[in-house]
């Protein structure tokens, strides 16, 4: 195991992160605020409680998540796919490094990044809303599951994207809808019959039903399902990368 | 002489069916400084690349210091460290980050004498707090050596070292790899100044569309393949070459006032001599001579047109 390696990637996206310190976790949490002032607030006054919570505080888990997952993919994307486009990537091609270590680094700094960024948002949500966390550790346990898994799959974009476009694009078109519909801003039994047949095709809603029931102790599917379908996203993204590196897919000639 | 990096029958063809390298056969001897020259779009970079892990081969095989590239990448890529011929770097990182970083990646501890040793050799001592992206194109280029030195490699590649860089400076990175062959590191550069592999080289590859034309120490070469010429400055003008030197091939000016003489380098001295001699007989005098040597780049040249 190349240990110096491996500290010496986290320490240089951490770096990355610190440098950027203003778009990683600044605008987050401003939209982030937004949401709450709009949705919590403002509208969130007008709509019934859900299963016995106040919207505003309903919505939180979900925006938490939101974040994470748009956040965790566009760091770890970005992590990778600017080596390949600056060249740089060169140095880490000829190094001596496994894949297992480069995937634990740069995956582990993302992720890393984007708990740091979740827990801000949850803090600040605590300014707007009362918050209770029935099952702490299964919040953290999600927290951690989803935004590894999330990383992973923004590494995976990462080296697929050839161009700036390409690494917009799957978060903008993918990954945006299936977060918004999958049950942020809303119980999935708010939907007429079809449509929450549809949902449960959308992984996100297992994520954010987990979560909000280690808020709440309420979920939308059972939290043993939740967890089997989150480790079970883990596992395809791992395997995909697995079969990256194995081929050198998009890094090697 | 021991080898430290063994290529056998190495053969790449890229995605695009474009093949680069057709069966590479090349040793690198241990502490030699070695120029690999060819036109653009020899090869001469996949071939790097290729033993330094960054392209998949073929077909073949790479040993470095005896550890198979791919099967026991660790050992082999430790060795090596690499100088890349685009100016890639993190525009926004600290010299001193950024050559730290490297090290860390090639699995050495940190080692803050080592880096300050390496930052002083490459007059980039006093920079190592700025940014990248404020130094000048020749420092980018001492950091990218900075940075394949930070974690004390055998074997350095050097693509293309000198491209772009100014005549002191590259002077300069002449005498910083002969320092560093000193100390024992194996040193292969590609380039397409001939005047660089003439300066620096123990030996010379040339590599031509994929193919290795040959392998040779560059004073054998030289010798080899060098022609003379000895040009003589007449006393008198001459109207024509006497017949009785017909056996010389003998050039004359059009003014009739230099005649001249191309033998090869290995062929027989007395030749030259024999020719003295007669012109001494045929009453021709001179007042003054003078001998030229072809260069490299003519070497290269003639064998690279012969090649196609």
């Amino acid at each position: 195991m190349n240990i110096h390696a491996i500290r010496a990637i986290y320490a240089f996206e951490m770096a990355r992160t610190r440098r950027t310190l203003l778009q990683s976790i600044v605008s987050p949490v401003l939209s982030t605020s937004l949401y709450f002032v709009v949705f919590g607030a403002a509208i969130g006054s007008r709509i019934p409680e859900i299963g016995g919570i106040s919207y505003g505080a309903f919505i939180v888990p979900g925006l938490v998540m939101l974040s994470l997952l748009t956040q965790s993919i566009s760091n770890a994307s970005f992590g990778i796919y600017f080596p390949k486009f600056s060249g740089t990537i060169y140095e880490l091609l000829s190094a001596p490094v496994s894949y297992v270590e480069v995937v634990v680094s740069y995956v582990g700094a993302a992720a890393t990044k984007s708990i740091i960024l979740g827990l801000i948002i949850l803090a600040t949500a605590g300014l707007f809303v009362p918050l209770q966390i029935v099952h702490p550790f299964w919040m953290l346990l999600f927290l951690v599951l989803t935004a590894v898994t999330f990383s992973l799959l923004g590494f995976i974009i990462g080296i697929w994207a050839d161009n700036f476009e390409k690494l917009q694009l799957v978060p903008l078109l993918i990954i945006t809808p299936l977060t918004f519909l999958g049950g942020s801003f809303y119980s999935i039994d708010m939907l007429p019959p079809f449509w929450q047949t549809v949902t449960l095709f959308n992984p996100v809603v297992y994520l954010i039903s987990g979560f909000r029931w280690s808020f709440y102790g309420i979920a939308d599917v059972s939290v043993g399902l939740s967890l089997a379908m989150t480790t079970a996203f883990l596992a395809v993204s791992l395997a995909v990368v697995a079969w990256i590196f194995k081929t050198g897919y998009r890094l090697k000639n | 002489m021991q080898t430290i990096i063994s290529v056998s029958n190495l053969s790449k063809t890229y995605a695009s069916g474009f093949q680069a390298l057709k069966g590479i056969n090349l040793d690198i001897r241990h502490g030699e400084i070695f120029a690999l020259l060819g036109p653009n779009g020899a090869g001469k970079t996949t071939l790097i690349s290729t033993i330094c892990g960054i392209v998949n081969p073929t077909e073949g095989q790479i040993l470095v210091g005896g550890h198979d590239i791919v099967r026991d990448y660790r050992a082999a890529r430790s060795m090596i460290g690499l100088v890349p011929q685009e100016l890639t770097t993190d525009a926004f990182e600290t010299v001193w980050a950024t050559v730290s970083f490297s090290r860390g990646l090639f699995g050495k501890p940190p080692n803050p004498d080592h880096i300050e040793k390496v930052l002083r050799d490459l007059s980039l001592w006093n920079k190592k707090d700025n940014k990248i992206i404020t130094l000048s194109g020749g420092m980018k280029r001492r950091l990218l050596i900075a940075k394949a030195l930070s974690h004390e490699p055998q074997i350095l590649f050097l693509d293309e070292p000198t491209a772009g860089v100014d005549v002191n400076l590259r002077r300069e990175m002449w005498e910083l790899v002969r320092a560093l062959r000193a100390t024992g590191v194996t040193v292969i550069l590609t380039t397409h100044y001939i005047e660089e592999a003439e300066e620096m080289a123990d030996r010379v590859g040339v590599i031509s569309k994929g193919e290795i034309m040959l392998v040779e120490d560059k004073a054998e070469l030289m010798r080899k393949l060098g022609r003379k010429q000895l040009t003589l400055q007449l006393e008198h003008a001459l109207a024509h070459i006497p017949a009785g030197l017909a056996a010389y091939h003998l050039d004359l000016s059009a003014d009739g006032c230099e005649l001249t003489y191309t033998y090869d380098s290995q062929g027989e001295r007395a030749s030259m001599v024999a020719l003295l001699g007669d012109l001494d007989d045929a009453g021709i005098a001179f007042k003054d001579l003078h001998t030229t040597q072809s260069s490299l780049e003519d070497i290269f040249v003639s064998l690279v047109r012969d090649g196609q």
